[in-house]
């Protein structure tokens, strides 16, 4: 991957999450899935969400969280918080789709998720079916000097997580075999 | 493909341990849509009338709706169905909450339970995988406990499960089934479950549902979304605040009780309190609610927070909605404080919280009347508020004589005898319900509490205003903007809809109109219980966001189902006309449907017979309330009149004397 400097605009994105606000219904995860479903809508399916709620009612937790990069070892420490007297459980506010954890991943390929903000919308569509207001967008715009890094494809990101799973070697083979059989 | 649904019901069989995955036939979709719909279609076939509720025969299905688990708003209900111990009709209850939804994930639309496992069991579907597990750690545990333990046992937090407590192993009639944000609780389901020996299901899912045509659907929804921003905004005027916006009856969240307390009874439904809400009172009991209610909660993907989680001191945290929150403060002549602790107790042990409080209450009155004495119930204590957690133990655990008052009000006042049938003055169809006693006969309520399957009001009642607004131009401010009304005509029966004088109740809305009203009522409650649609946000309160408008293009872009007005109308009165040929099977008839004969004070017989003479005919049932021939094969239901004739319920030739019922059924 290059790396180059350069003076740029950037938009900042920022879902604000009011986790007092959060009444744990979920429609959050229904409308991610369905999005990003395809074709678009045509199915939903909340363990496909890039927003997962971790809910616990008779703890009184209530906690969004979204789905951010791909990991391919799980973090050498982990992490508990106790706020206002409530213990959330390890990796509660983690975004990371990791090995230690089911989510942020497809439930049958286990490919990793990411939530993309909703890409092409007004804004993410989670934050427009949340009418208890526990999500909130904002956009701001920053000027920064950047370290920027080529996109990393969704493709390669999928691969990176497969070659993590099976093998270099075995997805090779598999390329090679479904391009002959195609 | 099938759309919306997953065209697959669980089978299992619960003497044997034998499990089943089963292909659902799509006709039926087509014409019983599903959730009750189905289940009725289910119960007719597979559990004759010979089949009594406590037998391995009897079915207990735990469905969910058509549309749930898809993106529609609300859409979240379980409907649990099955033979009723108490009333020995057809018993069937929803549940909101997550339990339906995740079902359908894990790929199944209904899980049918039929046999009784030898030892206590329950079951855990996950996805693909189905087993019955070893659930004798888990007897005499309370239903919350009883699900906090399964989801630690399968390490899982997202498991939902829907368990019973104590008192639905030990069969009580009045047994619910829990689900920690909500329950299953009218008709005694949880008793069917505790006799199959059944402790708990629990579901994981993680499957995708579809939809036929999707940026259709996609659009009904944020259409939905949009009414309901809007009518968050623009509250209903001129009703109580209970009335005014959507979801249930919003009991968690308003503190303003002064029209339950004043208007509902208190003790045994027989005490009105005429200028109890006092200012101290409000103060008092909005203390112990802020204090006790930890934070406003949702069902699975709607944004109305009609439940709560509750928290009093000492007590282990727990959920409740709606008119619980009163039914035992005012059974006891206590205060908010006693009905929010006794609750969380009566929601470990899973029973309702109509009915309970009810026979409580009666117990009480038969002992102060000298019915009951000391040799009866030993070690009954003196305080009032201890006398009342002294019944529920008794209850819950059929000891003594709560082994007989178990079996609620009607059943018990027949066992205990020397008059106490008097007390049990509150039932319709052997079932307890809300303690209201009122003045004037109301046309529509007395329809609705007539005829009324679910047996409870608060499941037929909705979308028409229970009371005309007191001036003509707050009527007509009302229906301005009142889409929902099937026909133009309901605008004006609410218009000339008068507090006194000629145009008002017991003679208006005049017979023909309350027929209308009734119908209406009670065909959006049946669309509801078919599509899993919670009530709060279709038939029960006023101006809802789903209506008989929309729906027909829900069920089409969702389920792929074309389907116009007409035809989804006609598909709600196939099942409707179901419930009912299930229950006249079992022998309902006309003498069973009435009201509380204390309900009102003032009746009126003649016109009484003239409701329900004329709203028979409506249906098209006969005088005795039996779907005729002619309506039975109008509605592809030969198979039931079939059955009638056979055994002699219906005769042939009488298709003569019902031919106004023909002309009844079009003008619907
Ligand atoms: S939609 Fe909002 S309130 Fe509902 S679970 Fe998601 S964040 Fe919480
Ligand atoms: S309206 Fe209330 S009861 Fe109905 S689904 Fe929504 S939160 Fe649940």
């Amino acid at each position: 991957m290059k790396a180059e400097k350069e003076k740029k605009k950037k938009i900042i994105k920022t879902i604000r999450i009011d986790v007092d606000k959060c009444n744990g219904c979920r429609a959050c995860e229904v409308i991610c899935s369905a999005y990003h479903a395809d074709p678009k809508y045509s199915s939903n399916n909340p363990a496909r969400s890039r927003i997962r709620v971790i809910r616990e009612p008779l703890r009184d937790i209530y906690v969004p969280v979204y789905a951010g990069e791909y990991t391919v070892a799980e973090c050498a420490g982990r992490d508990k918080y106790i706020i206002d007297g409530k213990e959330y459980d390890e990796c509660s506010f983690c975004r990371a789709s990791c090995p230690s954890r089911v989510d942020f991943k497809e439930p049958d390929s286990g490919l990793p998720l990411k939530c993309d903000m909703c890409e092409g919308e007004d804004e993410p569509l989670c934050v427009k079916w949340c009418l208890a207001d526990a999500l909130i967008y904002e956009e701001r715009e920053e000027e920064i000097e950047e370290e920027v890094e080529e996109e990393v494809e969704d493709l390669e990101v999928g691969l990176e997580a497969l070659a993590g799973k099976y093998g270099m070697q075995k997805i090779l083979d598999t390329v090679a075999r479904m391009s002959k059989e195609g | 493909m099938r759309y919306a649904e997953t065209g697959f019901n669980l089978e299992i069989d619960l003497s044997r341990g034998n499990i089943e995955k089963v292909a659902t036939d799509p006709r039926e979709t087509e014409l019983y849509l599903g959730g009750l719909g189905t289940n009725a279609k289910i119960l007719w076939d597979r559990v004759p009338p010979e089949v009594d509720p406590f037998s391995p025969d009897n079915l207990l299905i735990f469905s969910a709706g058509l549309l749930c688990g898809t993106p529609a708003t609300g859409c979240n209900r379980t409907i649990v169905s099955t033979i009723s111990p108490q009333t020995r009709l057809m018993g069937f209850s929803m549940m909101g909450g997550f339990w339906a939804p995740e079902l359908k994930y894990a790929g199944y639309d209904k899980v049918v339970l039929r046999g009784k496992s030898p030892k206590l069991v329950y079951l855990w579907i996950n996805n693909d995988k189905v087993e019955l597990r070893d659930a004798s750690h888990l007897q005499g545990k309370g239903a919350i406990e009883t699900a906090e333990l399964i989801r630690q046992e399968l390490d899982d937090p997202r498991i939902q499960v829907a368990a019973i407590g104590l008192a639905g192993e030990n069969r009580v009639y009045f047994a619910s089934v829990e689900q920690g944000r909500s329950s299953a609780s009218r008709g005694g389901l949880g008793a069917v479950m505790g006799d199959k020996g059944l402790k708990a299901i629990a579901v994981r899912g993680t499957n995708d549902i579809n939809v036929a045509r999707p940026e259709e659907f996609i659009e009904l929804c944020n259409e939905v979304l949009d009414y309901i921003k809007w009518r968050e905004e623009h509250p209903i005027p001129g009703v109580m605040p209970i009335l005014a916006g959507l979801g249930s009856p919003q009991e968690m969240k308003i503190h303003d009780e002064k029209w339950h307390t004043e208007n509902f009874s208190w003790g045994n439904s027989r005490v009105r309190r005429k200028g109890f809400w006092t200012e101290e009172i409000a103060k008092q009991w909005t203390e112990t609610m802020e204090s006790a209610r930890r934070r406003l909660i949702s069902c699975f993907n709607c944004p109305m927070k009609c439940g709560a989680t509750i928290q009093m001191p000492g007590l282990p945290t727990y959920m409740m909605k709606c008119f619980t929150k009163l039914t035992y403060t005012m059974a006891a002549f206590s205060d908010l404080e006693f009905g929010l602790k006794i609750a969380q107790k009566a929601t470990e042990y899973g029973v309702d919280g109509f009915s309970t409080p009810q026979v409580m209450a009666f117990a009480i009155e038969l002992y102060e009347d000298g019915i009951l004495t000391d040799k009866d119930m030993p070690g009954f204590p003196e305080g009032n508020e201890e006398r009342f957690y002294w019944l529920l133990d008794k209850i819950v655990r059929r000891e003594g004589i709560g082994d007989i008052l178990a079996d609620g009000t009607y059943w018990a006042a027949k066992k205990i005898g020397k008059g106490a049938e008097k007390y049990a003055h509150n039932t319709i169809k052997k079932h307890e319900q809300l303690p209201l006693k009122l003045s004037m006969l109301n046309p529509i309520y007395f329809l609705m509490y007539c005829t009324g399957e679910k047996i409870n009001i608060t499941q037929i009642e909705g979308q028409f205003p229970q009371a005309p607004f007191p001036k003509r131009e707050q009527r007509e401010e009302f229906v301005k903007d009142w889409f929902q009304v099937p026909d133009e005509k309901f605008k004006q029966y609410f218009l000339d809809w008068e507090p006194r004088g000629e145009n008002s109740i017991p003679f208006y809305p005049t017979v023909e109109m309350t027929c209308d009203i009734v119908d209406w009522q009670e065909m959006m409650h049946y669309i509801d219980d078919a599509l899993g649609m919670c009530a709060g946000l279709s038939s029960f309160p006023l101006k809802p966001p789903y209506h008989i408008h929309n729906y027909p293009k829900f069920i089409s872009a969702g389920a792929g189902i074309e389907m116009d007005e007409e035809s989804l109308k006609q598909a709600a009165r196939r099942y409707r006309t179901l419930v009912r040929a299930i229950n006249i099977r079992r022998g309902m008839r006309r003498k069973d449907e009435k009201p509380p004969e204390d309900h009102w004070k003032k009746r009126f017989p003649e016109l009484e017979k003239k409701l329900l003479d004329t709203y028979y005919r409506y249906k098209g049932w006969n005088e005795e309330g039996i779907p005729t021939k002619e309506t039975l094969e109008n509605l592809g239901l030969d198979y039931v009149s079939r059955d009638f004739l056979k055994r002699g319920i219906l005769k042939e030739g009488e298709e003569s004397s019902t031919e106004q019922s023909a002309a009844g059924n079009e003008q619907q």
